[in-house]
């Protein structure tokens, strides 16, 4: 039986590079069965199982069993399988090939025993994602631009994990996967390189740059892996570690603040991630048993309740082809369906009761206060009134009311509205018997969400929320702008300064250039006046003048001969 | 009137009033049981007691709202742009 047992994630990688040769009829069943086999794996690896390849002087360890591993990869696995759902009618076979290559690699980062096979599932990774917004690009021309700088984060991401890993393994000899503390060169590059993909300052602005112009089905699936493997990375690798607390605080209101300003429906919810991630960086920071699961779990069900949040934006996008709050408004009338999964999505964000935001998101402030730390506790329960603001009103509110923009949609085809029913009916019944999630966290958890103390102060908390958004929506008026961030650095500041230099260039640099060019050419004229085709080293000459010189030279030589004495 | 009563109820003018004390009425609801219950203080080794206090959660909330939209709202004076500013 264990001989039948393989890395889970490649069932999804080998996959995704089948999907384009299998014909049309057979590619949605493809789509769904993959996925479904690669989850079946990932609940038959027990601890025995290990799959070590031999590379260089090191081993991988591809099949190495976690608890924090499954509980990424379960959720992984359906992200992909229900994503695929949602997709399979409109994205493009190389979207759907590259979001499975994607996941499946995601998978193998999550049953990675040692940094190599880390890193070789970290790229591939980079590389899929990259496809799966590249793949949008017949639409959306900007695609081209984005996916290109998302590549350049990724690698820039990626190089810096690289000379940490090398350095970590040069300083202990050791490649497995460790719980570590950044307290030198190696492991503090090691965690930048993971925090880039988390989203972490000051390279934040790449979620909100590059995912919002991927396909409608695109966006659901890189919702999903990267930065949810970099928090699984971080769980394993940084537990403990005091600086995510504060990376974590920062990412929350910067999530939060840019989300207000934004008026591109997917980027809200782009932002919407960095927050929701920031919970997890504090949790992981905070470092206890209790935080650690909060941390697992929060991104279990941020997965899913994002996922759907997305699927509800991109059904709003397919049959509408806007994304502006300025132009939406009005939709739940006729797209009831889409209206009512996008509120259950909004209400589970935001960790209304009965939902699976408010089972797991409450482990992690609890964590803060069972930690005795009063400052995190209170700017993590700000958050939590922020992210209904931001998320949980904020988007149904423009999309779906708002005014009436005058456009009657349909909802979006069956696939795509039993996409978004699996996906609510998972927030809610989390929500309703967390010991599912509670049961295959990687620490024993004793913990009773459902305390009427609890119960009735995030009430308070989030109607109160609610009633600010409100009372202040005057000041929440959408315009047709965007937000400046980290990025304007390097597609503001660095080109124009590129363009600036081509003029000092052109002034200083091209005398200076024609001179050397001058030069060069008269030193190659004669060249060409020896050598060239008239040369006089390349000309013909006749035979009989070369039989005289050797003749002469025979003569010369029997004359020395002679002389000899 | 014909064209008012061919918007959807939640549009028609009349009714803002209502959606307005319908909201009310739930901030009044959630706020019953603070006559009933006692919160937990979670840092009283730290001296904190606010978050005990009665009707905590609710002042909180709007209150770090408010903070937040009115931060965003002058954060947008530097960082607002034109949503064509990358596209040139």
């Amino acid at each position: 039986m264990s001989s039948l047992i393989i890395p889970p994630g490649f069932i999804l990688i080998i996959g995704g590079l089948l999907l384009p040769w299998l014909s049309e009829r057979l590619r949605p069943a493809a789509a769904i069965v993959f996925p479904l086999l690669t989850l079946i794996m990932v609940w038959l690896v027990t601890p025995a199982h290990s799959l070590n390849i031999g590379f260089l002087d090191y081993e991988l360890s591809l099949l190495h069993y976690t608890a924090e591993g499954r509980i990424f990869a379960t959720v992984f696995s359906l992200a992909a399988g229900i994503g695929a759902l949602f997709a399979f009618k409109h994205a493009s076979t190389l979207e759907l090939s590259a979001a499975f290559v994607y996941a499946g690699s995601a998978i193998g980062v999550t049953f990675s025993g040692d940094f190599l096979s880390l890193f070789i599932f970290w790229e591939i990774m980079a590389i899929g994602s990259t496809f799966v917004i590249w793949a949008n690009s017949r639409t959306n021309p900007l695609a081209v631009g984005a996916s290109m700088r998302y590549l350049l984060v990724h690698l820039l991401g990626g190089v810096i994990l690289m000379i940490g890993i090398t350095a970590h393994v040069a300083n202990t000899g050791n490649t497995e996967i460790v719980a570590m503390k950044a307290d030198n060169l190696a492991t503090w590059l090691i965690l930048i390189g993971f925090l880039v993909n988390a989203g972490a300052p000051p390279l934040s602005s790449w979620i909100a740059d590059a995912y919002p112009e991927a396909s409608p089905s695109g966006m659901v699936f890189l919702s999903a892996f990267t930065t949810k493997t970099a928090v699984f990375a971080l769980i394993m690798c940084f537990p403990g570690e005091t600086v995510l607390i504060y990376i974590g605080l920062y990412m929350v209101f910067y999530g939060i603040i840019y989300a207000l300003l934004e008026n591109d429906m997917r980027r809200i919810l782009a932002y919407s991630i960095v927050n929701q991630v920031g919970f997890m960086l504090v949790a992981i920071g905070i470092g206890s048993e209790l935080a650690l699961n909060g941390a697992a779990a929060h991104a279990f069900a941020h997965i899913i309740y994002k996922g759907l949040l997305l699927m509800s934006a991109g059904s709003v996008l397919l049959m509408t082809g806007k994304r502006k709050c300025t132009d939406l408004g009005g939709l739940f009338q006729s797209m009831p369906s889409t209206a009512i999964n996008g509120i259950i999505g909004a209400l589970a964000i935001s960790a209304v009761p009965l939902t699976s935001g408010f089972v797991t998101k409450s482990l992690e402030t609890s964590a803060a206060s069972d930690a005795g730390m009063p400052v995190v506790w209170f700017l993590l329960i700000a958050a939590s009134a922020g992210v209904f603001l931001h998320a949980g009103i904020k988007f149904p509110w423009f999309v779906f009311f708002q005014k009436d923009s005058g456009l009657r949609p349909p909802d979006p085809p069956w696939n795509m509205r039993l996409a978004m029913w699996i996906m609510s009916s998972f927030c809610i019944i989390i929500g309703i018997a967390p010991t599912l999630i509670y049961g295959i966290l990687p620490y024993a958890l004793d913990y009773e969400p459902y305390t009427a103390d609890h119960v009735i102060t995030q009430m308070q908390l989030l109607l109160f929320a609610g009633f600010a958004f409100f009372v202040l929506l005057v000041l929440m008026k959408r315009t047709l702008t965007i937000s400046l961030d980290f990025d304007w650095l390097y597609r503001k500041l660095i080109p124009s300064l590129l363009t600036q230099l081509q003029s000092v260039y052109a002034a200083v640099m091209l005398p200076v250039m024609q001179f050397i060019k001058d030069f060069g050419q008269r030193r190659l004229d004669y060249l060409f006046e020896v050598h060239g085709p008239q040369g006089i080293f390349a000309r013909t000459w006749p035979s009989a003048s070369m039989v005289l010189w050797v003749a002469v030279l025979l003569a010369a030589s029997m004359i020395l001969y002679y002389l000899k004495p | 009137m014909s064209q008012e009563k061919q918007k959807h109820w939640l549009y028609r003018e009349e009714n803002r009033q209502k959606l307005w004390l319908i909201q009310i009425g739930f901030l009044v609801l959630a706020i019953i049981p603070e006559f009933f219950i006692h919160h937990h203080a979670y840092f009283t080794d730290q001296g904190i007691k606010v978050d005990a206090r009665a009707g905590f959660y609710a002042w909180y909330g709007f209150a770090s709202c408010a903070i937040m939209v009115i931060a965003a709202k002058l954060l947008a004076v530097v960082l607002k742009r034109n949503d064509d500013y990358y596209d040139e």
